[in-house]
């Protein structure tokens, strides 16, 4: 009884949609070709909170690999990944978030991680601790992140 | 286009165009690292047939540093990690333990004592049945020869005494023995390179032979050599031993991370030296 009870406090706070209509990682639906057309939460995601995100090292970290003209005024962005400026004019919202979700869905082996998955994790950890995960349903991010970013990339115009 | 292609094209881009900022147009490959003006260094060879075409060209760490960096390490008055050197040149001679020894009194002079011993490292070590690292056969040493205190792999006095015994094999080509007993474990290694960890599902390979000499945020990847360690990070202004950075690189890609001396990270250890094998040991490089 006790057990279950950690276990449920402890499914709560890794995944709160079990208190909302959030879609947990393993019942994402893609399309073939990587495409999740239906929103993480229903909630509309908000670009500014997906700035920070998508910039901040310990979340997305999206700057780590991605020129955009989005978060031209940050310092070094890397190059691993293509540059997202105008991306929003190269792939529906659909797409977005599937790649968000899990590029590997759209691009085969992709470097790129997947924030919102809980799959074939080899040695999963604490963060940046290097010690074992406490929770093997930690995501990268969590659903409304998804959600806030793709807002932000919506905006990724051709000019932005 | 193959990786190799990719790769080749990505590092004439870099060389030609570079990426705006004079820092950003590295790797300079027809830079040359001669050391005090007189040691010739090799930092750019064949990769071996047993890499399999992974790489086109093995190159030193050095060339993916800025010039300023670079140049730090080719005069050994403004390389900073001389001074831990000096450090690990006066533990050598001094006594320590209940034996009343020290490393002088088995091993002579440390320039012919341990002369290439830094290259070879890690070994199959025949008597213990192991792969051993340099650290190994310190710590064995001080326990069993000189009645003295294990260091721990991660401090000071274990940095100092393996950059001390890295630098007498400074210009010798890296040449771990990669056959015979070493090979399980260079099998090993193998895997732990290609194995995509942590939440981040990225292997060495994602990094340093899929992107080297892109950029990581600020970061300029390179191959991910071993032939400078100990190496000295500026930011830190301390020696990094080879399995620190070998755990943080494991640990970066959010995963449980291997501990410091374990089995697997020197079975990693001498998977990673033999991709560099040919390179020229650096011993003590700079890093930023
Ligand atoms: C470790 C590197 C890395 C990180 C971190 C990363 N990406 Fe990517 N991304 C890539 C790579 C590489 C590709 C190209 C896909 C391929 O061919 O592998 C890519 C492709 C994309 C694409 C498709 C772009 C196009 O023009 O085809 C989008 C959109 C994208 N990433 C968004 C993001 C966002 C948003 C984040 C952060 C939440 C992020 N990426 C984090 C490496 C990364
Ligand atoms: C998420 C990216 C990433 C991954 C994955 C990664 N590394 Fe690194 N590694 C770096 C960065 C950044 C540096 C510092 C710049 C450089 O030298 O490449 C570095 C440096 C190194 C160095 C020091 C090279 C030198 O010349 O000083 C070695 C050795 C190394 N890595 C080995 C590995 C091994 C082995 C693995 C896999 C267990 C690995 N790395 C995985 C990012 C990574």
């Amino acid at each position: 009884m006790r057990t279950l009870f950690a276990l449920c406090a402890a499914a709560v706070t890794a995944f709160p949609s079990i208190l909302s209509a959030e879609t947990m990682p393993r019942d994402v639906m893609f399309s073939d070709h990587g495409e999740v057309a239906e929103s993480l939460t229903g909630v509309p995601g908000n670009p500014e909170e997906g700035f920070k995100t998508a910039t901040t090292k310990s979340l997305g970290n999206c700057v780590a690999c991605h020129v955009a003209n989005g978060w031209k005024d940050l310092p070094f962005p890397g190059n691993i990944g293509p540059d997202l400026t105008g991306v929003a004019h190269r792939y529906d919202e659909a797409h977005l978030r599937g790649i968000l979700v899990n590029s590997k869905k759209t691009f085969h082996e992709t470097v790129m991680p997947a924030f919102y998955n809980v799959d074939d994790i080899i040695r999963p950890g604490d963060r940046y601790t290097g010690k074992p995960a406490k929770s093997l349903d930690v995501t990268i991010l969590t659903a409304q992140q998804i959600e806030d970013i793709l807002a932000l990339l919506m905006t990724f115009n051709e000019d932005h | 286009m193959t990786t190799r292609a990719k790769k080749t094209a990505v590092l004439a881009a870099v060389m030609t165009v570079g990426f705006g900022g004079a820092a950003m147009a590295e790797p300079d490959l027809d830079a040359k690292l001669v050391i005090n003006d007189e040691l010739e260094m090799t930092t750019i060879v064949e990769p071996a047939p047993y890499l399999d075409g992974a790489l086109d060209q093995v190159i030193s760490g050095w060339h993916f540093r800025d010039a300023a960096t670079r140049a730090m390490e080719m005069d050994d008055f403004e390389n900073p990690a001389m001074n831990f050197v000096e450090d690990g040149l006066a533990a050598w001679d001094a006594v320590d333990g209940t034996e009343g020894k020290s490393c002088a009194s088995c091993h002579g002079a440390i320039e012919e004592g341990m002369r290439g011993v830094r290259a070879v490292m890690p070994k199959y070590n025949e008597e213990a049945g192991d792969l051993w690292s340099l650290e190994e056969y310190i710590n064995d040493c001080r326990v069993n020869r000189m009645g003295a205190e294990a260091w721990n792999w991660d401090k000071t006095p274990m940095k100092v005494m393996t950059a001390a015994i890295g630098v007498q094999s400074r210009g010798m080509p890296v040449n771990v023995a990669i056959d015979g007993p070493a090979r399980p474990y260079w099998e090993q290694g193998k895997e732990m390179f290609y194995a995509r960890t942590g939440l981040l599902q990225m292997s060495c390979a994602s990094c340093h032979e899929e992107n080297y000499g892109n950029y990581i945020r600020a970061d300029h990847l390179s191959q991910g050599h071993l032939n400078g360690f100990p190496t000295l990070r500026l930011k830190k202004g301390s020696l990094v031993s080879t399995h620190n950075r070998l755990f943080g690189c494991v640990r970066d890609t959010r995963a449980e991370s291997y501990p410091k001396g374990s089995a697997e990270l020197k079975a990693l250890e001498l998977y990673v030296a033999s991709r560099g094998n040919g390179l020229s040991v650096e011993t003590p490089a700079v890093r930023p």
